[in-house]
């Protein structure tokens, strides 16, 4: 796709424009007041000064990447990302850039396919020597372009909540790994409903089987019990011998990290048996707004999810990116936990630019830890030195409409801890 | 795992187990029927059937918008009127794809193979680009939803016992058609000895377009009724392809009875084994048995006794 299509200046806040414009001009002004006026900025931070490494930096421009599938499987997950990506760009670009530079972007297609998403990656990093890239959403596909970005020294701002056992100099984790939304929920749900006995269920690869991990020894270290643990292949539809399973052990949790096609599956079928989620507790870890589209929010109305971030948040920061959101892509669209993630991704990368006075990449990644995001729909977000994200944990109640109800939130930010000591 | 239960909780638990295996087995028949016509019958190794199941799920989709839209008395049986829709459109597809690809590769059964695999990945690029990349909701009448209770414990889903009762009904419907009826006769026939069908005077080349289109359209079918157990995505055809051709390779491919039976242990072994094993140990365990029965076996289950 070409980038021109998002540095028209379109307005995006949707103030009144009398208003928008007295607003632009005291922002124009503000430079001015403190250090410099506005146009000189591209010249007081000569190219050659903010990019020592050939990165595709001019005085008015700055190119960066998205990677994310717009075909195959995984193109259903994929898309709120890159919507989330662009839009952030257009806002960051109608500010004035970054360091006085025009984002322009060049969008890539990893086609749900590792081998295509490490290809793409190397295009992206030695013919387009684009300054960042946001994108990735599986395991997987991080993993296939992790040596693409360290060999070629490249920065990847990845969006999935995922299983954490990773750490790089090269990648900001700007969706939580696994503990951070885990030990929170598990937490409440046996304050507040009393739990005692868990039954986990997911589909079978690497991300529910380290979550279930996490979670079923944090259960056990509070005296809890599992009575059940289960997974079945990625794509399984039938989940009715389980759902005779759950009914035999009566756990006092369901606790459901099942993915993609299966999911669907799986609350229709429950439904069916008889399971009413009103009665029976159920946590999920993987059903965000987006899921609830294709589930439908009838099927699982009851449910709690247990996200960093709902579309229902109530802050000021929330209400501007819904609208500003809806505005871009259409009022029916929904948002969910890990786009709203992908929208942190471009900000952090302009707020680090800012902060090294330098595109370059190894400065960038130094200069990322304690990089503050006021901004950011999900409240506030810092950067930690490992390169993820302090962010709050909170549950949500899952409404008929799709929408989910947030019943909890942590106080305090959860520290990221992608390597537990005592889980593993 | 049972201690601690009375013997009526096992029971009952039992029964509805038993259950689950029978919805599972009307759910592989489901799926597997209309392959069976096409690949048992025509030998036509059609990779595409997953899409054309989700192209009557898509039917129920739109159907269901427009009919609670336009006229929501009738909604609560919108269900039939998508059915019937979603097999002429996954049937219409069928036959104008037997006109412009499959009839040039009839002798070339490994190049219908390639040509389908293509077609499917068409479909669900056109599927994402006109219903967008995520998936669906479909909204069921109520009295889909929910169980019945037919005793304290035991309780059936009602999507289930519907599932089991369209199986059974089309069942029926294609044995009269293939085994009873004059134009299935002509099928028979000219998938026996086309040559010879053809000097006899049946036009063969009308027989294979509407052999193919009435599998297609069972598929339409199929996948409209598992809109109320799975997901209608651009790519939720592939969760069913693996399992459909298990069933009907296993049962032995040109015969409709073999299909049945096969469909049968398969879904009784895997829906004991999900109860007793995990999930993923039950497939493996399911998968390992299909394949050491089919070395001992390789023609399947049943074989039709025909002359070479």
């Amino acid at each position: 796709m070409s980038s021109d299509k998002f540095d028209a200046g379109k307005p995006v806040g949707g103030l009144p424009s009398p208003l928008r414009r007295k607003l632009l001009l005291g922002m124009a002004a503000l430079p001015a007041v403190g250090l410099l006026p506005r146009g000189a900025l591209a010249q007081a931070l000569p190219t050659d000064a903010v990019n020592t490494t050939k990165l595709a930096v001019t005085d008015s421009t700055v190119k960066v990447g998205i990677l994310h599938s717009t075909t195959g499987t995984m193109a259903i997950s994929e898309t709120g990302s890159v919507q989330a990506e662009k839009l952030a760009i257009a806002q960051i670009n109608e500010m004035g850039g970054v360091l006085g530079r025009k984002i322009e972007v060049i969008q890539e297609d990893g086609a749900s396919d590792w081998p295509t998403f490490a290809e793409k990656a190397r295009k992206l990093l030695v013919e387009d020597k684009v300054a960042a890239v946001f994108g990735c959403w599986t395991s997987a596909s991080r993993k296939a372009v992790l040596p693409v970005f360290e060999q070629y020294n490249g920065m990847l701002y990845y969006p999935t909540f995922y299983e954490g056992l990773e750490q790089s100099k090269n990648v900001i984790y700007t969706g939580q790994e696994a503990t951070q939304q885990i030990l929170a929920g598990l937490d409440w749900v046996t304050k507040e409903k009393g739990a005692k006995s868990f039954f986990l269920i997911g589909s079978d690869y690497i991300w529910p089987r380290t979550s279930n991990k996490i979670a079923r020894k944090h259960i056990e270290m509070k005296g809890q019990k599992v009575v059940g643990e289960e997974y079945f292949p990625l794509g399984h539809t039938q989940f009715n011998s389980v759902i005779n399973k759950i009914k035999l052990t009566k756990p006092d949790v369901i606790y459901a990290s099942v993915v993609g096609g299966s999911n669907v599956a799986f609350y229709k079928q429950m439904k069916a048996a008889g399971i009413d989620l009103n009665k029976q507790v159920l946590m999920t870890i993987s059903v965000t707004e987006d899921e609830m589209l294709g589930i439908g929010g009838e099927n699982i109305a009851g449910a709690y999810a247990c996200m960093k971030y709902f579309q229902s948040l109530q802050n000021p920061n929330n209400e501007k990116f819904v609208a500003a959101f809806k505005k871009m892509w259409g009022a029916n669209s929904v948002i969910g936990d890990v786009t709203q993630a992908g929208y942190l991704g471009p900000w952090l990368w302009k707020l680090t630019v800012e902060k090294a006075q330098s595109f370059d990449i190894d400065k960038i990644a130094a200069a990322s830890n304690g990089i503050e995001f006021t901004g950011a729909p999900e409240g506030y977000v810092r950067v930690h030195e490992n390169h993820h994200l302090w962010s709050k944990t909170r549950v949500g109640r899952a409404r008929p409409d799709g929408q989910f109800d947030v019943v909890y939130e942590t106080a305090d930010l959860i520290e990221p801890n992608p390597f537990p000591k005592g889980y593993q | 795992m049972f201690e601690g239960y009375s013997l009526a909780e096992l029971g009952s638990i039992f029964a509805m187990q038993g259950f689950a295996g029978l919805i599972l087995f009307s759910v592989f028949v489901l799926m597997a029927l209309g392959l069976a016509i096409i690949f048992g019958q025509m030998g036509v190794i059609n990779m595409a059937h997953g899409e054309f199941m989700i192209l009557g799920a898509y039917v129920t989709y739109l159907c269901s918008n427009v009919i609670s839209s336009t006229v929501p008395a009738l909604f609560p049986a919108y269900f039939f009127i998508a059915m019937i829709l979603a097999f002429f459109a996954s049937g219409a597809l069928g036959m104008l794809v037997e006109w412009g690809m499959i009839r040039f590769l009839y002798r070339r059964p490994l190049d219908t193979l390639l040509a389908t695999w293509g077609l499917s990945l068409i479909l669900q690029q056109v599927f994402r680009s006109v219903f967008g990349a995520r998936e669906v909701g479909v909204v069921l009448p109520d009295w889909l939803m929910g169980s019945v209770a037919v005793t304290d414990t035991i309780e059936v889903p009602i999507n289930g016992l519907f599932v089991m009762a369209l199986t059974i009904a089309i069942t029926v419907v294609i044995y009269t058609v293939m085994f009873r009826s004059r134009w299935g006769q002509g099928v028979r026939a000219v998938m026996q000895n086309r040559v010879m069908a053809g000097a006899v005077g049946i036009n063969t080349e009308k027989v294979d377009r509407y052999t193919f289109g009435l599998g297609c359209g069972i598929a339409g079918v199929a996948g409209s009724a598992f809109t109320m157990v799975g997901s209608t995505g651009p790519t939720s055809g592939q969760l069913y392809i693996v399992d459909t051709f298990l069933v009907v390779v296993f049962g032995g491919a040109q015969s409709l009875i073999g299909t049945i039976a096969s469909a049968f242990t398969i879904s009784q072994a895997q829906s004991t084994m999900e109860f007793f094993l995990s999930g993923s140990t039950a497939k493996v365990l399911t998968l390992l048995t299909v394949v050491v029965i089919l070395m001992l076996r390789p023609q399947g289950l049943f074989v039709l006794k025909v002359r070479r």
